[in-house]
């Protein structure tokens, strides 16, 4: 038998295995770069080198090999099936393997009944995530392993997708955490998310074999998952072939059913193999070299004077733009002549390089410049300002603003792309209008067109320029990153050149903004004067993408990723203050930050402790006040979250009731619910055990049983709450399906929305253990109480097996919906007393909507308590709802129980001057893809601002904190021009 | 709900252009035929390619499941084609009533319509759940009683054409062939009127003319079916041409028929009221629709198997039958449990190979179709499913790739049967 070569052509490497008698003569495993074709060639030519003119038989497998295949007519084989074989063959004792590669993540379950799964389109627990993280460390992923071995802590990383993740790795990089510690909790962050992602309720024991490239080179990875899944050595399986395992599989198929050729004549044909599908391209940015230099010429007016710092004298005013990602620093003259500016990445450590720079300006401003004012802004605001003394501290969106209109002083529209933000902002009556920011799941901005770049071997400014004269930029649509990855795979299928590709991803960016943040059908919808900004439309790529695709002229200042800093400077020129931290005490400075976790609350915030040389301490990471030393005073915060949490607790639980326990999983649609069931079942006899609001924790617990992952975080919680109960011992576990809600006769229709209706029957189809126990999930109908008694009636003696009369199930009802009524009233009496209180007290008012379950302190992530600090009153959508005076008819069919009062809600605030209303929505929530824009619309009507909260597992509250206070600053600074 | 919305008026009703967005291609055509009959002036709209989803994108919120996207963008850019006057065409489609979102499609066109500068063009959303009202437009009992048969019709059609398409020894002559009597049947309908004899007799001829097509049979298939969301489910345009991927890669294609589908909503208008007690005039229609359309449907069936080529679906108080034990019937959001309940259909039919296709984060599927997949599979250890999400930016290569997965499995898992077949054989 001669010779048989497996190809394995993934998404971001090409393996070879080439087999003489069974035997591996010839193996390789090296990065593409999406090169697809030429590397595949060029390795073909070194297996020509050992196979001569000698046909063999040839296979193909992996991702980007199956176009290859096609287009190349050699035998295809599917991925996961080739491992699948491989395992078979070489380890058939195994019982579960999991393979990691560039993008894709899969799992086989060999025992009990073959399973073969891949991860969905939205997970990115992969090699290509690993490989972002490093990139965000700035480390080579042999380092971030290194590292990793050495940590301390684990740090809890969003696990969903990377964007998400790297929302919550920032913050801890800007905070001063460990990078060791950091790198550890990115690979947890990967075996999270392969066992919620991939196993989706089988648990992973056994035999278990570790797969793919990202495995086999990530020492720290692999302890992780042992770790994890508590697998010792001998039932942890790394084998040497771990990275070739397709290609071996291939090679294997190959055997059966593969083609004969020459390495020549496949070189030939992969060469050629080029599919011409080009039906998804756009118009080029350009059609030539004139209109080049006629956009360059046009955006070359946009210029700040000068004045060079040795030749000035006089005062100064300095502007600090601490960003996510980068540093800004800008000084300008008494006549806003800029005199110094700085813009470099802050490499996770923006106190050491504000120092500097200081430490220079100081320097070069000598005796002659005296610094008369200094303000901060961006996502280290509090940080700087409090390190540095800076005379005052700006909102982002306020900063941008002032920056714009210094270019433009009837600027109406102001869109800035950043490292990781895009914020835009409306402008009307020189007072900012309305707010967009992006979602963490669309931060497709700077930091993701450098990322790109960096993965095709390209500077972020050649990859860009390769753009501009592209012939047929693709199509990437507009998602979140992992999505275009995918999308970019495809492309590289079809024959897209990387010039092609770095101006579809441009394109893609501005798409993103103007569909997904702003959701702009058209440039009038814009305005006439519209500025860009922010580091990214540096790239005259995007920025004529912008142009082109809402067919208008605007405006780029020349230092348009230092509009922040300059904005601030602005204002520090407005507003003087000169406190600045001296050049004697700077030279003295020292900083040392130290991690420690609050035990102010059963919240457990973790902290960051900064202290300066003086003695100076700041703390960040906690969201209340209590962490700073400050004790709270009952009845000085108004929060009815609090309010409410507190009524749920206080429920009565029938202890030591006749009938035995029962258990309710606290979560999803028993959170409004809670009062009505506990009064039935107490009433009947029953000692209800209710199971404990959420914390990461919980949802830890039954991330092994979740069989969605797309599927929203306050449903992900409740196999946490479901997991608890059965740890509790309950004999019996109550969790209703309900297609109707309370009908309040507010809206068309009363439904809960399929999640919250169904979710019992996924809990029983999914939760192995709850077949352990009795699991009552009756339909029922809470339309009245005379015919949720008839049915629970029936269902209580069926399901117990009898004993239920009809007058104790009618009485118990009857109190169970009195329970209900007075839990509804109480929360309706204090959010009047609130509301009176917050007006006595000239407090801003506002309603913290979402729905009932989203007062679990897991979900909500203590935003309450937040906005509290920022001095607003918080009450909830269900307390003020009934108040609101009729409205203009919601455009939207209003049908949902939980829905109508939000419109209801949010009618209040348009009504009331005082009152604002911030929306939080859960991610993945598709219901509010409706309500976001209906709500929206109802408060905009009469000029209020509309403040969107995306939430999900992320923990990190800095982007909810910028959102606030941009709130906050628009409503301030509204006022001083009235 | 917001009541001012733009009326189809009597004037209209010959004037005005309906457009209608295509989901099956065979059921849709027949259907517009009757509606042109009956004195509409109707156009299906069969557009296909990027700019479709992307005009979607720009007037839909983005995070609205994928059909709405799809949909909608479709007729906009039908719109702005310049092949219709904007003033004179009006929009017609059918949507899902229910706690699902979807029941949203109507207000989310209407408001894309306003933001796209057409807010005059009217628009009719049919639904099981009752529509608005409007003059121009009279569901006649004569005009239901066509449409109804037209189903029948549609459901046969796709269950001929997908058990020729992989043996057919000329590519193509199943689809002309059901694009014949697409034709004929419109036309016989209209002159000969509808009657059950008649449809017994014309589909006793659609059957045999079919079973005669040149084939070869002995072609090595897997027999794989679709279940899902009901618009990607069957829409070309939504799942990326599954079916034809599908058959080019060696398979035999089931689609459970779209009368399933009104079955389950009739079915469910008496669930509501034997759960809940509401909607007791509905229950008695529904009561007499769905014996009404299960009687015919076995009729038909049975001719299916007296000529003996074909396989016919499963009678659909079998598919209620099998649901039992996995899911309450009350789960009736989406297509709640008529998802799972089909998979167990095609299972039990023999059709062991299964493709979910769902709109990327669809509230329902979280429920009936992923939450459903792992105690069926625990119950069928053979049955192999795979769950695709259909998105705007979902790449084709991602889905391609997990379904040429599902097929490599059925291929291997029949030639393992094969083998053990000649085990016993021997």
């Amino acid at each position: 038998m001669g010779y048989c070569l497996g190809i394995d052509i993934g998404s971001t490497t090409v393996k070879f295995v080439l087999l003489k008698d069974g035997e591996r003569v010839y193996e390789v495993y090296e990065r593409h770069f999406s090169q697809v074709r030429e590397k595949t060639a060029e390795l073909l030519e070194e297996v020509g080198k050992i196979t001569g003119k000698k046909e063999f038989l040839v296979a193909l497998s992996g991702s980007a090999g199956m176009g290859v295949a096609e287009a190349a007519q050699i035998p295809f084989v599917q991925e996961v099936y080739a491992t699948g074989e491989v395992v078979r063959a070489l380890e058939p004792d195994a019982s579960c393997a999991i393979e990691l590669g560039g993008e894709d993540a899969k799992i086989i379950f060999f025992e009990g009944g073959l399973e073969e799964r891949m991860n969905g389109s939205c997970a990115g627990g992969t090699g290509a995530f690993i490989d972002q993280m490093a990139t965000l460390l700035n480390l080579s992923v042999e380092e971030l392993d290194q590292l990793s071995q050495r940590c301390e802590r684990i740090y809890p990383i969003a696990s969903r997708c990377g964007v998400f993740a790297k929302t919550d790795i920032q913050p801890l990089l800007n905070q001063g955490a460990r990078k060791e510690d950091i790198a550890a909790s990115i690979y947890q962050a990967v075996v999270n998310q392969t066992i919620a992602g991939l196993a989706q309720g089988r648990r992973i024991r056994g035999k278990v074999l570790f797969l793919g490239g990202p495995l086999y080179y990530c020492t720290g990875l692999r302890q992780r998952f042992q770790e994890t899944l508590g697998l010792d050595d001998e039932h942890a399986i790394f084998p040497e072939y771990a990275r070739f395992c397709v290609a071996l599989g291939a090679a294997m198929y190959a055997r059966e059913s593969g083609a004969y050729a020459n390495a020549n004549e496949l070189i030939r044909r992969i060469r050629s193999a080029v599919s011409t599908v080009r039906d998804n391209r756009l118009p080029p940015l350009f059609q030539n070299n004139e209109e080049y230099r006629a956009f360059s010429e046009r955006h070359a007016k946009a210029v700040v004077p000068k004045q060079k710092i040795a030749a000035y004298e006089g005062g100064a005013y300095l502007g600090i733009d601490c960003g996510s990602t980068t540093t800004k620093l800008a000084l300008i003259s008494e006549d806003c002549e800029l005199l110094y500016t700085y813009y470099a990445p802050n490499q996770g450590n923006p106190i050491e390089i504000v120092r500097e720079q200081l430490l220079e300006i100081y320097g070069q401003c000598g005796s002659r410049i005296k610094i008369l004012g200094s303000a901060v802004t961006g996502y280290g605001e509090e940080l700087i300002q409090n390190a540095f003394r800076v005379g005052r501290g700006v909102v982002e969106t306020i900063a941008h603003y002032t920056a714009a209109a210094y270019f433009k002083p009837d600027v109406d529209f102001i869109l800035d792309i950043g490292g990781q933000d895009i914020k835009c902002f409306r402008i009307k009556n020189h007072a900012i209008d309305s707010i967009f920011l992006n979602e963490a799941c669309s931060s497709g901005c700077g930091s993701f067109l450098e990322t790109f770049a960096k993965s095709m071997d390209y500077s972020i400014a050649d990859f860009a320029k390769k753009g501009l004269f592209a012939k047929a930029p693709v199509n990437l649509g507009s998602r979140c990153t992992v999505f275009m990855n995918s999308s970019v795979k495809q492309s590289q299928k079809e024959g897209a050149t990387v010039e092609d590709i770095s101006a579809g991803l441009s394109i893609s960016v501005i798409k993103n903004a103007l569909y997904k943040v702003i959701r702009a059908g058209s440039a009038e919808e814009l305005g006439k004067n519209v500025v860009v900004q922010g580091g990214t439309f540096y790239n005259d790529a995007v920025l004529r993408a912008f142009e082109m695709e809402l067919n208008c002229e605007v405006v780029r200042p020349d230092i348009a990723g230092l509009m922040g800093a300059f904005g601030a400077a602005l204002y520090a020129k407005k507003h003087p203050a000169a406190t600045l931290l001296p050049l004697t005490e700077l030279r003295a400075f020292t900083h040392k930050s130290v991690s420690a976790v609050c035990r102010g609350c059963t919240n457990h915030c973790h902290l960051t402790v900064n202290t300066f040389g003086d003695g100076r301490k700041f703390i960040s990471g906690n969201q209340c006040e209590r962490a700073l030393g400050i004790k709270k005073t009952e009845g000085e915060s108004i929060d009815l979250y609090e309010y409410k949490r507190g009524l749920l607790a206080a429920l009565p639980r029938g202890e030591g009731g006749r009938r035995g326990r029962i258990g309710f999983p606290l979560a999803l649609g028993m959170y409004e619910l809670l009062p009505l069931w506990t009064g039935i079942f107490t009433a009947l006899g029953f000692e209800v055990v209710v199971s404990k609001p959420s914390t990461r924790e919980t949802y830890e617990k039954g991330q092994f049983t979740i069989p969605s992952d797309t599927a929203c975080y306050p449903a992900k919680l409740m196999h946490g709450h479901i997991e608890e109960l059965l740890e509790e011992g309950v004999p019996c576990i109550f969790y209703p399906c309900l297609t109707y809600n309370i009908d309040e006769h507010q809206s068309d229709n009363h439904y809960n929305c399929p999640v919250v209706a169904y979710y019992a029957e996924l809990l029983q189809g999914n939760v192995e253990e709850l077949k352990k126990v009795k699991f009552f999930y009756p339909y029922l109908n809470l339309d009245s109480p005379k015919e949720l008694a008839r049915e629970l009636l029936g269902k209580l003696n069926e399901f117990f097996g009898g004993g239920f009369t009809k007058a104790e199930v009618r009485e118990a009802v009857k109190q169970g919906f009195a329970a209900y009524d007075r839990y509804m009233e109480a929360i309706r009496q204090k959010g009047r007393e609130a509301l009176a209180q917050a007006r006595r007290q000239h407090k801003r008012i506002m309603i913290l909507s979402g729905r009932p379950y989203h007062i679990d302190p897991e979900i909500c992530h203590g935003i309450d308590k937040l906005a509290n600090s920022l001095g607003f009153a918080v009450v909830s959508e269900d307390s003020v709802c009934d108040l609101a005076g009729p409205g203009a008819p919601v455009k939207v069919l209003n049908q949902w129980t939980y829905h109508a009062r939000l419109y209801r809600a949010a009618n209040y605030a348009a009504q009331h001057k005082d009152t604002e209303l911030v929306q939080m929505v859960s991610f993945g929530c598709g219901v509010d893809a409706i309500t976001t824009d209906e709500v929206r619309a109802i408060l905009e009507s009469s000029g209020k601002y509309y403040t969107q909260l995306k939430i999900d597992e992320i923990t990190n509250l800095g982007a909810v904190r910028i959102r606030l206070r941009s709130l906050l600053g628009a409503l301030e600074e509204r006022e001083s021009v009235e | 709900m917001n009541t001012s919305y733009v009326r189809f008026t009597k004037e209209m009703k010959g004037s005005y252009t309906l457009l209608v967005p295509n989901m099956l291609p065979y059921h849709f055509k027949l259907l517009m035929q009757v509606l042109k009959n009956d004195g509409y002036s109707v156009d299906l709209l069969t557009t296909q390619g990027p700019q479709i989803a992307q005009t979607g994108l720009k007037y839909v919120h983005n995070d609205t499941c994928y059909p709405a996207i799809l949909v909608i963008g479709q007729f906009i850019d039908a719109i702005q084609s310049g092949k219709y006057d904007p003033h004179k065409v009006a929009l017609m489609y059918f949507q899902t009533g229910g706690g699902c979102r979807a029941s949203n499609y109507v207000s989310l066109l209407r408001k894309a319509l306003e933001k796209a500068g057409y807010p005059y063009v009217p628009v009719i959303a049919l639904s099981l759940s009752g529509i608005e009202h409007h003059p121009g437009l009279k569901l006649t009992v004569p005009l239901l009683h066509r449409a109804v048969y037209c189903f029948f019709y549609g459901d046969l059609l796709l269950t001929l054409v997908n058990q020729c398409k992989p043996y057919e020894l000329q590519r193509g002559s199943a689809e002309a062939l059901a694009g014949r009597f697409t034709r004929q049947l419109a036309e016989s309908m209209e002159k000969d009127g509808v009657s059950f004899k008649k449809t017994k007799a014309k589909c006793a001829e659609m059957i045999r003319a079919f079973a005669a097509l040149p084939m070869d049979r002995s072609r090595d298939t897997v027999q794989v079916g679709v279940v899902g969301e009901i618009y990607v489910k069957y829409s070309p345009l939504g799942n990326n041409n599954l079916e034809q991927f599908l058959v080019d890669n060696g398979a035999e294609v089931t689609f459970p028929g779209l009368m399933g589908f009104i079955l389950y909503c009739v079915y469910n208008m008496s669930m509501d009221y034997r759960l809940y007690r509401r909607g007791r005039v509905m229950h008695c229609f529904a009561d007499f629709a769905y014996r009404f359309i299960t009687t015919k449907q076995e009729v038909i069936n049975d001719l299916i198997r007296k000529e003996g080529t074909f396989r016919p679906s499963e009678s659909f108080d079998r598919t209620i039958e099998l649901i039992q034990s996995y899911m309450g019937q009350g789960c009736k959001m989406g297509e709640g449990w008529l998802l799972p309940a089909e998979m167990l259909e095609l299972a039990d039919s023999g059709v062991k190979n299964i493709v979910c296709t769902q709109p990327f984060g669809c509230l329902p599927n979280h429920i009936c179709g992923k939450g459903m997949m792992k105690p069926i599979k625990d119950r069928n250890p053979d049955v192999n499913i795979v769950a695709v999400d259909y998105d705007a930016s979902a790449s084709h290569v991602n889905q391609e790739n997990r379904i040429k997965l599902m097929l490599a499995n059925a291929r291997s898992a029949k030639r393992a049967a094969a083998v053990s077949e000649e085990g016993r054989g021997a």
